[in-house]
Formats: structure tokens, sequence, C-alpha cells
């Protein structure tokens, strides 16, 4: 086991572009690194704001959120809306002090499998740079 | 509830690099498994069978497989879990392989990762419920986008079968790019020969409406019913009056370049496409014709005993209901100017294969005479293969059909000219199909010179008497280990395919994917080569990728066989990806309405709160996510079931 | 009159509050005086001359019930939430801080004691003649925990009453079911399962936002949906029961009811609705989204003013 203790980084994928995209880097055999876990989500679209905070609230040191490039989302409009979300939750995470690279939002086509491994091997670097995130939602009581 | 756990080896694929026993251990150990199991090939019939004896002896409810990508095998284990008396979406598959065995070099992060995101899948499956694919009735229609040998035969296919085809072709004839053709390899048919009785019958055919001169400008709906408006652009001369005499033609003064001919004759302002073209009526270009552009002449209305021109035609809406799709749009011809070394565009004689074809056409710019821009025929020519192929400023992938076409050529100038001397640059000969390799060792039999090298430039300027007035190819002969220039009279530079200039509106409009090389993304390179991730719209022909014509038509049959079998069925099975609304918790904030792409929310006129329109639901969860009091949630991908399957994997 | 020993008892204890929820008691009107006949008030600093050791005094468990309103931030609230869950059979979180942590909860941007020092002596707007702050010896403040907690973070609670004040429906409705005799069921919440837009009586036509406005910024059509006007109004994602008195009378919601009861967070359901609205009809691939949230500078703020304590994050990064 490699001496840098293992993050927890959470990718949400949509289905039909990034989940196939990081299928074809598997296809393709091409390493990345192994602490970052894929969810598949229907949409980008799907991403709730709500469970990336839930994510980092239950450990997760990073989130990293997949779709279709804009103008190409199999349901045409949803990674838009993903966008808009995403630019309001990113105020949001960084009002309450995570770092910016610990929440990233790309657009990984289904024949990107190389920028897949890119985009995983990159986040996962500036992670560990950053260390574990250990979200501690309340300081326990003392007395 | 009971989970049965089953941990794939793939072969060495998986167990190669995670210990598929300690996976297999560790999944033993999670709440709710009931069995856990390891094997080499779940997907085979054993494997399957492990799982069904399994849901019978333990009473399973839930199952996860971890193996390949659910892209893979998701439906293979759905139907396996179904036939032994389990709902299918009781299922969940968490890939080891694709995410990460296949990625993962360190053995003991890759077993780690997989364990995770076995937990995953266990957590989500507890959480999962039965649900059921939604039918829903197919139109017995087809829209064909395209009219070259690959759409038409599409078209003529499903028609035959008794269903209605629209054929939408954005040119003013149909036909495509075999119509340009002379002479196809490797049988030397004559292609106009083997093309033209079928695009007579595609007229002919009562089940097929020929859209000329159209384009689609939009789709709505979701396979079996998808709503379709096209534009058919004005062609300034009424289809239905013009007899295609081409009287207006022979008296019209305004000239353009002839696109047919690729720009080496003219044609005149109004014009047919080309002798054989269907639907055989005239068209005015606007700008090349005197009236529109300086408000004069009008001698085709003049000349036309059937009145048929209309200067004031508009472009026509037509609103199409169709249920399935078939696009096959051909490609584009790769723009020989961007080979800057071989001086396309600087010197007359160095001309594309597209070009040479229409000069051996007996009907094109030279009335079938192989001759330089000046009229004479050459002494000697070179023909250069991969122009704009198999390298890396241009594209890098092979197109498959220049070698052939560059032998067919090199046969052709052998035929027409005695005693030309005929250079053949190529990489590597690419001759494959039936009948491919036999032709090439007739050619080589007929004296054409191959050279293996790719040629480094073409130059006009001498370095010996010999070379004088002379196009002199540079290029290193790989197989001698010399570099050698060759004088020639005409250079061919044998283009590849390149995805067509609207490939991107295209892949927009009708919700497909592109490869990286810009042609439409099929299901699976292998097993699904004509349809697409988007049910209810196929592809076929070089839309997909550079192919000769017999593939094309294959792959048009293909595609036909594809909306046929959708079709004959009479209904289409949607994923029971629905949203739902928990009218107890909806508010009637109305945040959702507007979010729905397809139209599948409304306001309910007497409760205020939001419906689900069920049929219209594609399932992509935007308004889920959105909804601020979760009243909405997603069968399939529930919150609580991401939440479960987030839990498992920081657990 | 009910002899004293068979009335109900309860007691109406303060933690870190504004004691507005003590006061919304007044709301009640006439029939405060009915709800008074009708119990035996054990404790109740802000309303009678009780003292703390009456409530000590009494037998553990005996006080049907008892309210407790404001946030837990200093060891004197802390000592208090537990002898109020000790002497209580029923606990209520009364009121948005004993619910949520309440606008105390923004302390857990950084820490009660951080907070106290920058307000009370970092300010240049202190007087240099003022005393010192004292955390040891006679006159010393509470020993600050933390963080700002809500009631349940700290004890376990029965039931919960939110509101800032809590509106007086629900006041109306808990107090009746304690003269009724009706036992009050572990979990109980007195808000509406319905967001505040239920209740709303503004026009809801059209979710589309083309810009968002700060309140002063425009003068918004009496009528019509504050949030479809740019106003970011919490009621989407906030609960009801309130009969939404704040919007109908111009004002958004700041979302002091707290989320509905399949959300966890309010604050980011909120945040997911609103930038899902944000630009809508405008979306395409060349939209430019730079600036669309630029005049939302506080999300903490806006989002959470009630919530933070009870959110999901829960606090800022612990350094």
């Amino acid at each position: 086991m490699s001496e840098r203790k293992r993050l927890r980084i959470v990718a949400l994928l949509c289905r039909w572009c990034s989940y196939a995209g990081a299928d074809l880097a598997g296809v393709s055999r091409t390493k990345y690194a192994s602490d970052v876990l894929p969810i598949k989500v229907p949409c980008s679209a799907r991403m709730d704001p709500q469970l990336v905070i839930r994510a980092f609230s239950e450990g997760a040191d990073g989130v990293l959120l997949a779709g279709c490039h804009p103008g190409d989302c199999h349901y045409l409009k949803g990674n838009y809306k993903a966008l808009r979300r995403f630019m309001l939750l990113k105020k949001y995470t960084s009002q309450m002090g995570i770092e910016d690279e610990r929440l990233r939002l790309e657009w990984i086509s289904a024949s990107e499998g190389a920028r897949y491994a890119e985009v995983v091997n990159e986040m996962s670097a500036r992670v560990a740079k950053l260390g574990p995130l250990n979200w501690r939602r309340e300081i326990p009581i003392e007395t | 509830m009971k989970i049965g756990v089953y941990i794939c080896h793939c072969g060495t694929n998986i167990a190669g690099v995670v210990n598929v026993k300690e996976v297999t251990e560790y999944a033993s150990s999670l709440p709710n498994v009931a069995v856990a199991r390891d094997y080499k090939y779940m997907c085979s019939e054993p494997g399957q069978n492990l799982i069904g004896d399994d849901i019978r002896q333990y009473g399973l409810d839930g199952v996860v497989v971890a193996a390949c990508s659910p892209t893979m095998h998701e439906p293979t284990f759905q139907t396996a879990v179904s036939r032994a008396g389990m709902n299918p979406y009781m299922f969940q598959m968490a890939s080891i392989r694709e995410h990460v065995s296949w990625v993962t070099v360190d053995p003991e992060e890759a077993t780690e990762k997989a364990k995770k995101l076995v937990e995953a899948a266990a957590a989500r499956v507890s959480l999962q419920e039965p649900l059921a694919k939604r039918r829903i009735p197919v139109r017995q229609s087809v829209l064909v986008v395209g009219g070259g040998i690959a759409g038409i035969e599409a078209a003529l296919k499903c028609a035959d079968a008794g269903k209605k085809v629209y054929l939408v072709e954005k040119e003013p004839s149909i036909g495509g790019h075999m119509a340009m053709f002379d002479k196809t390899f490797p049988t030397l048919d004559c292609s106009q020969c083997i093309l033209t009785p079928k695009m007579v019958e595609v007229v002919r055919n009562e089940n097929i409406e020929l859209l000329d001169y159209s384009e689609v400008e939009e789709i709505s709906g979701h396979v079996g019913d998808f709503k379709v408006s096209v534009v058919r652009k004005p062609r300034y001369v009424d289809s239905t009056k013009c007899t295609g005499c081409g009287i207006c033609s022979t008296k019209c003064p305004g000239k353009a370049p002839d696109e047919f001919n690729m720009g080496m004759s003219k044609r005149k302002a109004i014009y047919i496409p080309f002798p054989q073209a269907v639907p055989l009526k005239a068209l005015i270009d606007r700008d090349s014709c005197l009236y529109y552009q300086k408000g004069i002449c009008k001698v085709c209305a003049k000349f036309c005993t059937a009145g048929a021109i209309d200067f004031d035609q508009e472009p026509d809406h037509l609103s199409l209901e169709v249920g399935a799709v078939i696009l096959a749009t051909g490609f584009k011809p790769f723009d020989a100017r961007r080979a800057r070394e071989y001086g396309y565009g600087k010197y007359p004689n160095v001309i594309t294969s597209l070009e040479f074809e229409r000069m051996t056409s007996s009907s094109g710019p030279t009335g079938g005479k192989l001759v330089l821009k000046d009229g004479r025929e050459p002494e000697s020519v070179a023909i250069i293969h991969c122009v704009g192929s198999r390298n890396v400023n241009d594209n890098l992938y092979c197109s498959k059909i220049c070698c052939m076409q560059s032998l067919k050529h090199a046969h052709l100038l052998k035929e027409h000219i005695p005693g030309v001397t005929v250079y053949d640059f190529f990489i590597d000969l690419r001759a494959a199909g039936k009948g491919y390799e036999e032709f090439y060792r007739r050619v080589m039999g007929e004296g054409t010179i191959m050279i293996r090298g790719r040629p480094a430039l073409i130059t006009d300027v001498p370095s010996a008497p010999v070379e004088k007035g002379k196009l002199v190819v540079v290029a290193e002969d790989t197989i001698l280990s010399t570099v050698q220039r060759y004088p020639v009279d005409m250079a061919i530079l044998s283009i590849g395919l390149e995805a067509g200039e609207d490939a991107k509106e295209l892949a927009r409009t009708f919700t497909c994917s592109r490869t990286a090389d810009g042609f439409f993304l099929e299901k699976h390179p292998k097993l699904a080569p004509v349809s697409t991730p988007t049910a209810g719209v196929f592809i076929a022909g070089a839309c997909q990728g550079p192919k000769d014509i017999p593939d094309s038509v294959a792959q048009a049959a293909a595609a036909a066989a594809e909306a046929l079998a959708m079709m004959g069925k009479g209904y289409f099975e949607l994923e029971p990806y629905v949203a739902r609304v928990t009218e107890e918790l909806c508010s009637g904030c109305g945040v959702c309405l507007n979010l729905c792409a397809y139209n599948a929310l409304e306001k309910d006129p007497q409760t205020g709160l939001t419906k689900v329109v069920e049929a219209l639901c594609q399932g992509c969860g935007a308004c889920v996510a959105a909804c601020p009091s979760n009243a909405l949630d997603l069968d399939g991908f529930k919150t609580k079931q991401v939440a479960a399957e987030l839990e498992g994997i920081l657990a | 009159m009910k002899p004293e020993s068979a009335k109900p008892k309860i007691a109406i204890a303060l933690g870190a509050t504004c004691s507005g929820c003590d006061y919304s008691l007044l709301d009640l009107g006439p029939s405060l005086l009915d709800v008074t006949d009708a119990v035996e008030i054990v404790y109740w600093p802000t309303g009678i001359d009780s003292k703390l050791e009456d409530l000590e005094a009494v037998e553990d468990g005996s006080i049907d019930l008892v309210l407790f309103d404001g946030a837990v931030v200093n060891e004197d609230n802390l000592e208090m939430a537990r002898l109020c869950r000790k002497k209580a059979k029923s606990l209520v979180a009364f009121g948005s801080c004993g619910a949520y942590g309440g606008i105390p909860g923004l302390i857990n941007t950084g820490s009660p004691k951080k907070i106290l020092l920058e307000v009370y002596q970092g300010l240049p707007s202190r007087s240099d003649k003022s005393e010192p702050l004292k955390f040891e010896g006679e006159g010393a403040l509470p020993k600050m925990l933390g963080q700002a907690y809500a009631l349940d973070q700290v004890v376990d609670v029965d039931v919960y009453l939110p509101g800032c004040p809590p509106p007086l429906k629900l006041v109306s409705s808990l107090f009746g079911d304690v003269l009724s005799g009706k036992p009050i069921a572990k979990g109980t919440y007195y808000a509406s399962s319905r967001s505040v837009c239920y209740e709303c009586k503004r026009v809801k036509e059209n979710k589309d936002i083309a810009t968002l406005h700060r309140y002063h910024e425009i003068q918004p059509d009496p009528k019509r949906c504050l949030l479809e006007q740019g106003i970011i109004c919490m009621g989407p994602a906030t609960r009801g029961g309130c009969e939404a008195v704040c919007c109908n009378q111009n004002q958004p919601c700041r979302g002091c009811l707290g989320p509905l009861p399949n959300a966890e967070d309010s604050g980011s359901e909120m945040m997911s609705a609103l930038a899902s609205i944000v630009s809508l009809s405008n979306e395409s691939k060349d939209s430019d989204y730079s600036a669309i949230f630029d005049d939302i500078n506080d999300t903490i703020g806006s989002f959470y003013t009630f919530t933070m304590a009870k959110s999901l994050l829960g606090r800022r990064k612990v350094e």
C-alpha cells in the first residue's frame, strides 16, 4: 500500500457521457489514481447540491461532478442546471472553508477516456496536497 | 432484505489485480448480505445459474454483481435474475473491471477500491424497490436523414416492409457522393448504373415520401413518437410543374462553378444538378441569378412551357410524426488545401481524387477525357495516398477507401492513356475487402509503379532539364531507402473522409454523441454499430465512420432492421426511471415546472400541485434535484438510494 | 378551577435567546389566561416570579412539558438544557434557536469566544473607557462552548415547535393539545409538512428568474410571487404552518421554520432550487453565467439564517 494516506474522492458521473468516458479509460487500460470512486447518475442534472454537502459531511475529501459538454447533454439541457447549481454551491463551500480544489466540475464526453484519467489524477494530487478533509460537523462537548 | 453478492474474476482481467477472495469475504460481512461468492465468468451460463440457484435457495430479494461495466452486462444479469423470479431492478452492478482492475496499478489499492464499490452497491440495493418497464406504442413510420446510398438503401428496406418512410435530403438530388463516382472498385461497375435504379425506385415507391432540398430543423418527443419539423427550401421552381426538360438552363445567362463537377466546369444559375438527378427538377441559385441580383432577365420563365418558374416561392414547413430515425448523412471530403506541401490550389494540375472521378465520367467536365488543364494528355501521373489521413496534423484514422480508389484511378489511367507512367505513392496498402486484393494484383500487373513512401512535397521548380515544365514529387522510397524526385504532369491526391460539415449540428438536433474525430458515436463499436445511445435513433454509412459502398449498404440494411424490429414489435419498453411526486409533501411552489426538457411536468389545475406525465418523463432527475421539499424523487435513482451508495463508499 | 395537583405542569426555560419566543405567547391574547389557569407553571423567568431553585426542586421527570427556547452557546445554557431534560417528561425545542440553533447558529462561522471578543472588544466603535470582558474570577462571563448547538445536539428532544418567533397558529395548537390532555407523541413537529408556498397567497406563474435583486432594489408587485420577481425567498424550502405571514406582508420568507420533513438541509435545497430557475429561459451553450450569482455574497446568511447549526455541514471548517 502506498505511504500516502488514502483519500476518498467521490465522482458523480452522468451515465451517458462521463461514466462512458470513464469506461473508455478502463477499456484503454489508462492508469489513474485509485482514490476516486464513481457513483453513476442518469444526468449531471440529478446531482443535488445536498448530496455533495452530505458527501463532505460524511468524510469525503473531495467531490468531482462530471457531465456532458454544454450543448451535448443526452437530456438536452440538464448540464446547464448542474453548472448553475455548482456555481452557487461553490460559493457556499468556499464560505464554509472547504478549499477550492476539493469540489470540481468537469465536462467529460463519452470519447474522452484519457481526459477522465487526467482529471482524476490531477484532482487526486491536488487534494492529497491539502490533506484529508475530516469534516467535523460538531465540536463534541467536553463536560 | 437478503442480498446475494457475486464477485467475477473475468478470467484474469479482474482477478489478476484485485484479490477477489478478499473482496468476497468482505462482501459476506456486509449488512443484509445472505451469500457472497466469486466465480471466473459471472456472465457465462454457469455463472448466471449460480445467481438463479441462490435466488431460489436463499429467497434472495437483491443481487449485486461486481464485474465489468454495467454498460456491458447489466441487461444480461437483469434478465438472469428475472428468469429466476426476482424483479430485475433489485439488482446493482459494481464495475470493478473498467473502474478498478484495468485502471489501478497497485493490487492492494485496487482491492480496497473494489471493496468500497461492492459495499456501496450492496447499501444501494438494500434500499431499491421493484420497478417495471413502461411500454409505449411505436409509430409505424421512419425518418431517414440523408439520401446517399446508405439513406436510399435504408429507406427502400423500410418501405418494402410496408412502413411509411420520409427521406429528407438537403441537396436538390439524392445520390450523395456515390452519384459522383464513375466506376466502383473492384468490379469497375458503372456507379450511376447501379445507383440510378435505386434512386428511381425511391421516387416510385408509394411508401416513400421524398423531401428533396429539405433539412430537419427540430425534433422533439421520444422513441416511438418523434415529432420532426422539416423545412423544404425554395427551388423557385414548382416541382409539380417542372418536367426536367432543361430548356431554362440552356437559355440562362447566369453562370456559377458546378458543385457536382467539383468546380471544374460551370453551370447556369437555373440548373438541374446532373443528368440523372432524382428528382429531375430544376432549381435557381440566387447568388448567380440576374433576377435576384439585379432585378432583370427572367428568361427562364419566358421559355418554360410548363410555367414552372416561381420567383416568389417561400420555404415550406412540415411537421412529421415518426417512430424511428435513421441518420445516413455521409461524409465531407478532406480539404486538400490543408495539405500545403502538395500545392493544391497553387498548381493547376494537382487535383483531388474526387475531381479525378468527375473527369473519368463521360458526363463530367471533360467528357470523360483524362487531360491536364491545358487539354493535353498527361504522360506521367502521380497518385498520392493518405492525404488528410493517418497523420497527426490532420486526422489520425485511416479513411479506408482511398487505397482502393487510388488503385482504381491507376487502372483507369492505364486503360485510357496508352503508355502513361503511373506512380502510386502509398504508406501501407489496404485492400481488405472481397475481391480487393485480387484487384490490387491486377493493377500491379498493368505496370503501375508502386512506391512505398509518403511524398514530402510537390514542386514546380526544376533541378534538372528533365523536370522542366513538370510537377516534381519528392518522396523517399522506403523500400529502396532513397529519396527520389519523380517528375510528373499530374498529381492526384487521394483525399480522406471526414465527418460531415453539419455533423455537429445534427448531433445536437438528434441528441447523438460524436467520437473525437467527429463521426457519430455508435452504442457499441463491436456489437451495436448502427444503434446510438438515444433510443430510436440509428446511424448508417459514412456518418458513422469512413467506409466503402458494400459496408454502407450493409449498415443501412442493419439500421433498417433495427427500426423495423422496433416497429414490428409495435411497442418500445422504456426504462422505469421516472420522477414521482409525493403529493403530501408538494406545496405547488412551481420550481420544477419549467425545468423539464420533455414537458413531463404539469400543474394540476385543481390542486395547484405538480403532476408527472409518466409517458414523457425520461428520468434525468433535473426536477428531482431542484425540488426544495424533496417531494419529487426519481424511481431507480432515489435520493435515499444514491445517499446509501455514497455512505457505502465513505464507510 | 382544577386542584393544583391535577393540572399539567409546564416550564419555559431559556438558553441563548432573545426571549422573542417567550413574548410570542402573548400573541395568544386573552386566551393566554385560559392557558395559565389550566396549567401549573413551575418555572418561567420571563413570565412569572420563579427562581432556578424552583426548577431544581421538583422531582426528575415530573414536569409534563418543558419548553426550552434559545440555542446552547455557553456552559450556563448547557446546564439549563440538561436540567430541563432531567426534569421534563416531554422536552420541547421551542423556537428556531432551540430547534435548529437559530440566529445564534451563525456563530458557527467562527466560535462563540472569537465572535464575542471581536464584537465586544475588537470593533473600532468600542469606547476605550469600557472594561474588558472578564473570563475568570468574580463577574466572569459563563464559559463559552466550542460552537453554538441546537437543543437536540446536547440533549434528547421530544417535540419541536420552530419559528422565529413560533407562529401563533402553531403555539395555539401546542397549548390546545396540552389543555385537552392529549398526549403529545415523541417526535411531533408543530409545523406543516408542506412548504410556505402552500399557504402563500401570492400568484405563482412562471419560475424563471432573469436577474436577482436585493429586496430594496425594486418595488415588488404585491400580488406576484417574490421569488419570481428575483427576490430570494426561502418559502419553497421552508416548512409552513405560519400562514405565510411574512410573504403576505411583502417580506420574503427567511426560512425560520426550517427544512421540510424529507429534506435535511434547507439551505442547499434552496440553493439548488434557486440555481435551477435563474437564467432558465436563457440557458444555452453560449449563456454567460459568470455574473448571475454575483449579488449573493453571503450564502450562509442568505440560506442558513436559522438553520446553520443543524445543517449538514454544521459549522465552518475547524482549523
